[in-house]
């Protein structure tokens, strides 16, 4: 019913190899960029903005880069967390030393910033693997959370060792601090998301990608034919960080307006993407969109239905919330180890040959 | 089709979430009745809950228009936190309270632009004392610099008025919250001649093995505490354990409530602790209250909190967030108050002693004034002592003022900076 792919040929290379091959799949695309581009800020509330759908925009960045250096490139990493922090004092330092800068240009240094230190701390990749390496990454996370809570410097020596966001506007409209508009920030996230998932679809189908993949599958036989493992491992490191810090960045500009390193990117956070991350399915970009949504959006769903509509008390929705969350986790990995983006997958394929599965 | 489906579905969904126009008084609480820090926050949304509850069952609210009370969940998690304040925010509340420091901070902004009042009573932005720039913001009675300047103030009357020589240790909960007092003690230390060092401990703070051999070997003569939830207990059984003087070992306000001391037993005899109120239930206040809300089965939670050192704070809160409404509804002549009229009346707040015999809590607080450039109150605590005996915390000093001069100047420092950056105009010059 859906796919219809009678007469849906391809004569050339560069059409057969297009991100979506199918026709109804790019026009699924095309439609859904439209409906968020175009119709969502007429729809969205304040509080839909602020309380689902920009924390959901935000962490598909940080799962999308997760996503790449965990599913691509087989190195797993516990330091997402503190990668995000680094581009959220980056982003700080940033804005408050060149306040004329453009903020898109200041989310993308300190993106860029991350990816430096996601490098350092990338380098003992080259030496262990595995749990090893996530050993080596939980190191990034207390030794960057420490730095963050004890040297003034980053902090700009305020009392507390908060951080907080001035107002900084992109072409005439207030985008951060607390003057800005749902619809701006809903639209700065949806920008940045969809550059990303851009670039992260393209660079893993691309030569960067299948060095990554190769790495991933077998890392001997990659380097027998030809795949420098420094350059792989590194550069997976670099892009993976880049995304994580523009999160941590938009995380804390544009959402949260204030942070506090050991709080808000304490391992729970790491923790969390890592989740989005294996719950979504490793090595697919639709899993990150997946997983991050099923973390983000169904605590909040549960509340509301619980909370505002059933009236039942706070605290007693809030407990069930975690039964119910952990219950689907479970049950989500029981059926379909591979992620919810694999269940999509299959679904997809018996769907392109209904209602004549033979 | 889906599209078109989807679209008219969430349209339906959110054009339901529009508020009803207002004919109650919508307090909003965010509690933490879960996670880590839930043995802090049940009593004290207890408190809350029960008081107002008391006001509706027994005067018909404030002014004749009852009060609503909705309860919102944060889990003391700043995220949910923001969560929280975007689902009330356009249901007229008129006061929020985070019950958290990090929650505070992230709120301040964004309830500065919508014009919703914020009172972190205790706790919060100190330097939001400072009404001139903060102008939505509250944190009367009592700050945490007020804390730590009332906590050295205690410790010279009792070395005969000198400090000189003497080294004192703070032991802080990593956070916004535990770094607060640190600046303030640093500038006390040089003014009044003591060695000062702090010592951190990391959410949530059950592990402080490392932190009290550091203690062991510095030899304080006093270890002064901000902490929260179970960082607060496990710290009392170490200092227990080195046998570490407890009349030496003196807490915060958010360090003195049962469920720290009792775990420890009778080790915790003699633990000190700042409060900025009385506690158990030898007020008149709580015939009422047994009458009208525990009798009538209408008790918040569990109803096993009352009369408790956090319950207590609780009930407290929600008696100066009443009282400031009434004050409003006075200076307005409306009964129906909305926020920005709750502001005024937070703003001309005054606590009397002859008030608070009125309400039933004679002598349960300082007596304060709030103004225009003081959103601060008085900045008096006393010092309560626990005696494991007799299961109870007994008050051992009068109101102890702080060293509001220096206070004052640090905050005015502080809030100068944040005006400059967010380009804040003094407000009371108006």
């Amino acid at each position: 019913m859906l796919y219809r792919e009678a007469g849906d040929f391809k004569s050339t290379y560069s059409s057969d190899n297009q991100t979506f091959p199918i026709r109804f799949d790019r026009y699924a695309y095309w439609a859904a960029l439209g409906f968020a581009f175009l119709v969502v800020p007429f729809l969205l509330t304040d509080y839909w903005a602020n309380s689902i759908v920009i924390p959901l925009l935000i962490y598909v960045i940080a799962a999308l880069g997760l996503n790449l250096l965990i599913g691509y490139c087989g190195q797993l990493s516990l330091g997402t967390g503190a990668f995000m922090a680094v581009g959220a004092y980056a982003t700080f330092k940033l804005t408050f030393a060149f306040p004329w800068m453009p903020i898109y240009i200041v989310f993308i240094l300190a993106g860029l910033v991350t990816a430096v230190v996601g490098v350092l701390f990338g380098l003992p990749s080259l030496k262990i693997k595995g749990f090893y390496l996530a050993v080596a990454t939980l190191a990034a996370q207390f030794f960057l959370i420490w730095l963050f809570t004890r040297v003034g410097w980053f902090f700009n020596d305020s009392a507390t060792g908060m951080i907080t966001m001035p107002q900084r506007s992109m072409f005439g409209v207030t985008v951060t601090g607390a003057a800005a508009s749902a619809i701006a920030v809903y639209i700065t996230c949806l920008i940045f998301v969809v550059g990303m998932s851009w670039l992260a679809r393209n660079l893993t189908r691309g030569t960067l990608g299948r060095t990554w993949m190769s790495i991933r599958d077998m890392d001997i036989a990659a380097e027998i034919i030809g795949v420098n493992p420094l350059i792989a491992k590194l550069t997976a490191f670099a892009v993976s960080s880049f995304f994580v810090g523009v999160a941590g960045a938009l995380l804390f500009g544009v959402y949260l307006g204030a942070a506090e390193a050991g709080e808000a990117f304490g391992i729970n956070k790491s923790f969390l993407v890592l989740f989005m991350v294996i719950i979504g399915g490793l090595g697919s970009i639709l899993g990150s969109f997946l997983g991050a949504a099923f973390l983000v959006v169904l605590p909040v769903l549960l509340k509301l239905m619980l909370v505002d509509t059933l009236g039942w008390p706070a605290d007693l929705a809030r407990h069930l919330e975690v039964m119910v969350i952990g219950a689907l986790i479970v049950i989500v990995l029981i059926l379909e180890p591979h992620g919810m983006a694999a269940l999509w997958r299959t679904i997809k394929d018996k769907l392109r040959l209904w209602p004549f599965p033979h | 089709m889906k599209m078109m489906k989807l679209a008219a579905g969430i349209a339906a969904s959110l054009s339901v979430a529009a508020p009803a126009l207002a004919q109650d008084l919508h307090f909003p609480m965010l509690s933490y009745r879960t996670g880590a820090y839930a043995p802090g926050g049940i009593p004290f949304a207890d408190g809350y809950q029960d008081y107002m509850t008391l006001l509706n069952e027994r005067d018909g609210g404030i002014g004749g228009v009852p009060v609503r009370i909705s309860e919102c969940e944060t889990a003391y998690n700043t995220e949910r936190g923001v969560e929280c304040y975007e689902s009330i925010r356009d249901d007229n509340p008129l006061v929020i309270q985070p019950l958290s420091t990090g929650i505070t901070y992230q709120l301040i902004p964004r309830a500065t632009e919508d014009g919703i009042p914020i009172h972190s009573m205790g706790y919060g932005r100190t330097s939001a004392m400072n009404g001139d720039v903060f102008n939505w913001v509250f944190n009367y009675p009592a700050n945490y610099w007020d804390g730590a300047s009332v906590a050295v103030n205690y410790l010279t009357s009792e070395n005969d008025g000198s400090l000189e020589g003497k080294k004192i240790v703070l032991l802080y909960h990593n956070s916004a919250y535990g770094r607060e007092p640190i600046r303030t003690l640093e500038s006390l230390s040089e003014t009044m001649g003591f060695e000062f060092s702090a010592i951190a401990v990391d959410h949530p703070g059950q592990e402080q093995g490392s932190q009290w051999l550091q203690i062991r070997r510095e030899r304080p003569d006093y270890v002064l505490m901000w902490g929260w939830g179970v960082m607060n207990a496990v710290a009392i059984q170490e200092a227990a354990n080195i046998r570490f003087n407890m009349n030496n070992f003196i807490g915060i306000w958010w360090s003195g409530s049962e469920n720290d001391v009792r775990p420890v037993g009778a080790g915790a005899d003699g633990y000190t602790a700042l409060t900025l109120h009385g506690t158990g239930t030898d007020y008149p206040l709580y015939d009422d209250l047994q009458q009208y809300v525990i009798d009538a089965g209408l008790a918040a939670g569990a109803g096993d909190q009352i009369g408790s050192v956090l319950y207590s704070r609780g009930m407290y809160a929600a008696m100066l967030a009443a009282e400031a409404a009434r004050t409003a509804q006075e200076i307005h002549g409306v009964a129906e108050i909305t926020p920005a009229m709750m502001r005024d009346g937070m703003e001309a707040l005054s606590i009397t002693q002859e008030r608070l015999t009125e309400l039933g809590l004679p002598n349960f607080s300082a007596a304060f004034d709030v103004s225009c450039e003081n959103h601060g109150g008085g900045g008096q605590a006393m010092v309560q002592r626990w005696d494991a005996e007799a299961d109870e915390w007994n008050l051992i000093t009068d109101w102890i003022s702080s060293d509001r001069e220096l206070i004052t100047s640090l905050a005015t420092e502080d809030s100068a900076a944040y005006a400059a950056e967010n380009n804040i105009e003094p407000q009371c010059a108006m």
